[in-house]
This record gives C-alpha cells, structure tokens and sequence, in this order.
C-alpha cells in the first residue's frame, strides 16, 4: 500500500526510465545468477557423478530418517516451549512478586544466553546424554523464553475492557486469565508464535553443533563421502530447498491461519475492536521474530 | 574462579573475536540490509522481486546450514582468492548475509509505518523517489526502527557463537580449548553465558527505553 | 494454494526418486573382506560378558562409522568395513558368532567409556587408544595396533616432510583431539584449523583450504587409501598410539581371551592379511604390535 504511495504514477518519461532501471536490474541480477551458475558448473558441481548419490535407495532413507530426526526435536521442543512460555508468561503476570520476579529473572536470563552456548552447557556441562535431550532442552528454554514475552505481550495488547468485564461478571483472576484473556491473546498473536515456531524449526540445525544425528549431520557426512567426488554443494542445495520448504509451509501455515480468523472474527463479533491496539501488537511481536 | 583467571587470555582472545565478528557483519548487514529495503518498496518491479525472493530465502533457511555452506562449499568455487584468515572471512559473509534479510524487514516496517500524508507531501514538492526515501521517510522511520534493529543486533551478537563450529576461536570455542586443558567445561560455559548476559542486557534495556520514549512521542 | 501445489509437486517427486532408487555400492566394492572361520563350542568361563552374548544370540560391537579403512559405513549399503571392523568380525568369529550374529553399533569417541560400561556395546573396536585415564573407567585388550601422529597432505606437496616443516602452514585436525594439543603445545604451527571430523578436514585438504591434515596414521592411512591419487601420509610419527579393543572393566576372563584370540591372529598370519587387505592399501607397511598380557 505505502510502497505505492512512495513513488507517484509514473509518467511517460519516468516509465521510460524505469524500464531503462528494470533492464540494467535484470541484466545485472541476471548476471550475477549467470556468474554464480557458471562458477558452479566451472566447479563441476553439476556433473552427474556429484549427484548420484541421490539415486540411492539407502541414502533417500537415511536422508527421510535424518529429516525425521529433525522434525523430532522440533516437534519436541515447540510443544515444550510453548508450555514453558505459556507458564513463565502467567509467571510474570502474577500478582505476586514471588511468582513474578523468578519469571521475569528467568525469562530475561534464558533470551540473553545463546542457544549455543546453552546447547553446550547441557551437552557437555551437564552431560545429558543422548544429544536429543540437549537440543532440546535449549532449545525450549531458549524459544520459550521468547514465547513468554509473546504471549504477555498478546495478553497486554488486549482492550481491558475484556478483563474488566469478566472481574465484573465475578470471575476469579484465574478464570480470567484462562477462560477470557489466554484463547483471545492466543488468536492475536498466532502469527508471531508460528513465526517463532519457524526459529524452532531452523534451530534445530544447531543440533549439528554437538553430534545430533539431524538433516544437517547427515549432510555433512553426505557431502564429505569420497565415492561421489565430496558433492558438497549438491548436497547443500538438496537440504536447503528441504528446510525452505518446511519453513515455507509453516509460514503458509500461518497465513491461513490468521485468514481465518480475519474471517470467523466478522461473523461472530463485529465491534469486539482490539483494532486501536494492533500497532503495539505488531511492534512487540516484531521484536521477538527476528531472532536468531 | 581459577576456571576463569587460569585461561584469561583465552576468554579475552574469544570475546575480542566475538566483538570483531559482530562489529563487521553487524555495519555490513546495516548497509545490505537497508539496500534490500530499498529495493523492496522501489517502482521497478524486478528489484521488487529480487528483494522478496531474498528475504524470504534466507530467512528461511537456518543459519547454520549458510555457515555450513560459506564454509565448506563456497570456497569450491573459487571466487574469492586465498585468504589467511578464511574462516573470519566465511563466518563474516555468512553472518551478514543471514543478518541483512532481517534487517530488510526491520527497515521496510519501519518504512510503513510513516504517515501518508508525509509521503504524499514530499511528491508534491517534486522530490523523486530517492530523495523521498533518503530525507523524508528514512529520517522519520528510525524512530520505529531503532528499537527493534537493536533486537536484530542481539540476535546477531548471539549468534556469533556459531562460528565456534565453523573454525572461528570466538566466545563459543572457549569450552573446546578449556576442555583440552582439562578443566571443567561446565564452569567456563557459565562464565561465557554470563559475559553474554552482561552484554546482552544493556543492549535489551536501550531498547526497551527507546521503544518506551518514541511510542510516547508519536 | 500455491504452496499446496509445491508440496504436492515434491512429495510426488521424493516418491518418484524413491521408486527409481538403485541399491548397491558406486564403483568397485575391492576384493570381498576375508571369510574368518567361525569356531564352534567356545567356552569362556567366568565372563559375565559372554554369557550375556550368548544369552541374547548376537553380539553388539561398538564401532566408528566415519573413518574409511578403519570402521567406515558405507552410505549407499549400510555395510561395514575397514581394519577395525575386520579385527572386530575375528574377535567374534572366534568367540563362535556367525557374521549374521553381529550387529554393528556407531559410537562417537566422545561416548566410547560410556557405552562400554552401561554395557550398550559388548566390546569396542575403533581408535581406541589405549591411556591410563580410559583403564580407569574400563579394560584393553590389545594393543592390535600401533598408530603414531602422523601428516596428510596432498599428493603434489613436497615441502611438509615433518611435524618441524609445520611452520607457517595450517594445519587441520578435530576440535579438542589429542593432536590439536599437541599441536598447540609444541607450537608446530600458529595457523590452526578445527573442524568436527576428520572428513571435514580431509575435505579441506582436497580443495587447497588447509595445507596438511594431523592426527593417528591409521586414520590418515585410511583416506590415503580411498583417494591414492590425491593425498600422501608423510610417514613421520612423532607420537605412539597403541589401539586396544575397548572391554568391560571387571570381566578378566573375557579380557584374556580377546587377548588370546589376538595373539593367536598375530602369529597365523590372519593379522597381516587383514592388514594388507585394508589400510595396507595405502602403500605403507606396519609393524606387528606386542600384546599386553597383563
């Protein structure tokens, strides 16, 4: 919308220009496409040999079994996270300072740490054991910290004449919380929790750091394998369009998500408006997304 | 205590390296990033393209996996020459060019959220598209940006450590060297989860009280 | 919707490549591994380990999976090969295990002690150095081999004869190995490389990143041998390696008669076959080692 409101209509001289600006564009990204291709094929990174690895039976199962070993800890640490984000965020919206001070310490503490030096701690610190553990106990402390300021931040966003309300009706802050605010905060900040849900995803690569046996392991043994001229790049290409893709449908998972819930909203209620408070949602889901 | 005192020079060399990776990539991917921004929202369609196609490539690919392949792949096909310090360099290139798509992002929101009505009002006084962008809405966008670009940074800062498996000796390869020299992992890896700490947090409450400040104002 | 499509569109090719998938090893499998005679009514007395073996009718072997010559699997069959692996399928073979019987385990160093005494593996074949620190935790029986660190470097070099012509040159091993020490303490060189396996830095080495790869000659052998027009061992050793067959730490029958089936291999011939068979092919002899009989 504002992007179009940046530049006017243009005109017949700037049209011209811009097509001018369009064919210097194109030839160059063009270019630089033709450049990197060209230095893949002057590599021999697309000669048959360096990519028959993929037409053995054993190695597509392997390759579907690291993947699943990835989507293991994946499925494993977002469940846990969004636990530990839902509990750490009631935490700090406790009345108590008992309760809310350790969740705040905590929250704050586990977003400061990088998830690779927590992978670590629990790897070779602690000694969990089986890698999996390790990765995915960072990871969920890690992304759970995240999802915690997601889901307060989705709580505070709301109008308070919600909870108001509710206080009046005679509800208990419990019930408030779980019955009223939790499944309305949890609708509007679906976006961001899938998007960290995303994090969740690509972190599991890290895994690779302490001897996880995922898609990325697999490929590193993959790509140093003699027998087929150490096909690093096609290998690389292979598990990247693999991870873009599953990104990709989360992503898309999101999107029809939140679709639906534009529409359900205008067939239940229409003047519920939490409309004046979206820009602070967008704002502080926008900072927790671009992590890592 | 000892953990830290025995191997200072290990624990100051990590850390230095750590700053210099982040320092570099963190000034690249500024600039990367605020040229992707730039193409995002031009007139020319193909610009357009280019910068969505790249953004959302890279934002959904793991980090690790571009480390993996500026590391181990990129060198085979001989674009740059022979660098001394080869792994900086890949860890570098790799960090700025994951960085720069989050970057785009940050700025193109920032970007979005200027009022019309500016917009319009620096066309009507003839400004191109450029002069538009670099002295009405850019200036005006940095108040929504800063905040979270200093989140994009955390992530960055944390990030580094990943280059510790890529052959880089940065904060997250302290736990090899101490482990060599036999002394407790577990202790050197609170130490360097604490240095973080300690540089993460002002970082976080900078931007927490910019956020607070510049909300109010607008 | 889009999306939908691309999904659908790589499902359908991921089954298509599944269908069409060829089993079997690229290029030549090499002359097959020999045949050990399996011997019949083995008795260990006393050796807890052994009844356990022969109470579950197979027997587990640790083992490394990413070093070619030694203990490697090769990805496109699953299979097993290399020198420890060979010395590993005599050990059983002799304890009266037919080769459908063995059934290989991966253990990362990292994890060897570990395995070995939560009895997750019934004996350990795989680099296993011998040192006093790991007979604490468990036993040896060997050593079947003597490694010593050693160079790789590409088949063109000429000026890396020695751990002294390091100077100036990067040198690439595995983050927190025994020879990176050793490398940083005698300061061979200032230009270190760490990566995560030997692979990694063989990889390197292929394409002119690093210019020598270090670590037990063995190891290095054994990339030597895969890819004989590209890399070299220097065939200096400025350390010793005894290997040993890693063992449960209270169980001295069993201990003994690894020990025996060992000496038995080494005075027959069998060792020297195996040898000649698998690292040998990297051009370079090795000596006999002396067992330990303790």
């Amino acid at each position: 919308m504002s992007a179009s409101a940046l530049f006017d209509l243009p005109g017949p001289k700037a049209r011209m220009r811009y097509r001018l600006y369009a064919v210097i564009g194109t030839l160059l990204i063009a270019g630089a496409i033709a450049f990197v291709i060209y230095k893949f094929i002057d590599a021999g990174q697309f000669d048959g040999e360096l990519w028959a690895w993929i037409e053995y039976e054993k190695i597509q199962t392997d390759l579907l079994a690291a993947l699943g070993k990835t989507l293991t800890a994946f499925a494993a640490s977002a469940v846990l996270s969004l636990l530990f984000g839902a509990i750490f965020a009631a935490g700090r919206l406790s009345d108590h300072a008992i309760f809310r001070v350790p969740s705040m310490i905590i929250v704050e503490l586990f977003r400061a740490i990088p998830a690779v030096i927590m992978m670590f701690m629990f790897h070779y610190g602690i000694q969990l054991g089986d890698p999996f553990n390790s990765v995915v106990a960072a990871l969920t402390l890690y992304n759970g910290s995240v999802l915690a300021e997601v889901f307060r931040a989705g709580i505070l966003s709301l109008p308070r004449g919600q909870s108001e309300a509710a206080y009046a009706v005679g509800m208990r802050k419990t019930q408030v919380m779980v019955l009223v605010l939790l499944p309305q905060a949890l609708r509007a900040m679906l976006p961001a929790i899938i998007s960290q849900l995303v994090v969740v995803l690509k972190d599991t690569a890290l895994g690779f750091l302490i001897t996880y046996e995922e898609l990325l392991y697999y490929a590193r043994n993959l790509g140093g394998v003699a027998q087929f001229g150490r096909p690093l790049i096609p290998v690389t290409i292979v598990v990247a369009a693999m991870y873009i893709t599953m990104c990709l449908l989360l992503a898309w998972l999101a999107n029809y998500l939140s679709k639906r819930e534009r529409k359900s909203k205008k067939h239940i209620s229409t003047d519920d408006g939490p409309l004046p408070n979206k820009p602070v949602i967008m704002d502080s889901t926008a900072n927790p997304a671009p992590s890592l | 205590m000892n953990v830290l005192l025995d191997n200072s020079q290990y624990f100051v060399n990590g850390f230095l390296n750590t700053i210099k990776l982040f320092l570099i990539s963190g000034v690249l991917c500024l600039i990367l990033g605020t040229i992707l921004a730039m193409m995002r929202v031009s007139p020319v369609p193909i610009f357009r393209a280019f910068g969505t196609a790249y953004v959302t490539i890279v934002r959904n690919t793991p980090l690790t996996l571009v480390f993996f392949f500026f590391a181990f792949a990129f060198p085979l096909l001989d674009i740059v020459g022979e660098l001394r310090e080869y792994y900086f360099f890949a860890a570098v290139t790799a960090l700025t060019f994951y960085t720069s798509a989050f970057v785009c992002e940050v700025v193109r929101a920032g970007i979005n959220t200027v009022p019309l009505g500016q917009i319009e009002a620096s066309r009507a006084l003839g400004l191109t598209f450029g002069q538009a962008l670099s002295s009405v809405v850019l200036p005006q966008a940095t108040r929504s940006v800063v905040p979270p670009m200093v989140s994009t940074m955390v992530a960055l800062l944390k990030n580094t450590t990943i280059a510790a498996g890529f052959s880089v000796a940065e904060a997250g390869a302290i736990r090899d060297i101490l482990s060599e020299r036999g002394y407790s992992a577990m202790i050197g890896l609170l130490w360097v989860a604490l240095f973080f700490i300690i540089l993460v947090i002002p970082m976080t409450l900078l931007q927490r009280s910019l956020e607070k400040r510049w909300s109010v104002a607008r | 919707m889009r999306v939908r499509t691309l999904a659908v569109g790589l499902l359908v090719g991921g089954l298509a490549l599944t269908g069409c998938g060829k089993s079997g090893s690229p290029g030549d499998a090499g002359s097959p591994p020999p045949q050990q005679d399996v011997a019949t009514d083995v008795k260990v007395d006393g050796s807890p380990t052994f009844d356990r073996i022969k109470g579950r009718g197979k027997v587990i072997i640790g083992v490394k999976e990413d070093q070619p010559g030694l203990g490697f699997k090769d990805p496109t069959t699953g299979k097993y090969s290399g020198f420890d692996i060979e010395i590993a399928n005599l050990v059983a073979a002799k304890l009266g295990f037919k080769p459908e019987q063995i059934e290989y385990k991966a253990v990362a160093s990292a994890g060897r002690e570990a395995a070995i005494a939560n009895g997750n593996v019934d004996y350990y074949v795989g680099t296993y150095t011998i040192n006093d620190k790991r007979k604490e935790q468990i036993a040896f029986a060997g050593p079947y081999f003597t490694a010593g660190q050693d160079l790789l470097v590409r088949k063109d070099n000429t000026d890396i004869t020695g751990p002294e012509t390091l100077k100036g040159k990067k040198v690439c091993s595995v983050t927190g190995s025994t020879p990176i020490q050793k490398v940083r303490n005698d300061k061979l060189t200032d230009q270190i490389v760490e990566l995560q396996t030997y692979s990694q830095c063989v990889t390197q080495l292929d394409q002119k990143q690093i210019d020598a790869v270090t670590t037990d000659d063995a190891i290095l052998k054994g990339y030597a041998a895969q890819e004989k027009d590209k890399f070299k061992v220097v065939g200096k050793t400025f350390s010793k390696e005894p290997y040993g067959i890693g063992l449960p730490k209270t169980d001295k029958a069993f201990k003994d008669k690894v020990t025996s089936i060992l000496q038995t291999a080494l005075d027959d011939g069998t060792w020297q076959k195996t040898y000649d068979n698998t690292l040998g092919k990297s051009g370079s002899p090795a000596t006999k080692p002396t067992l330990d009989k303790s």
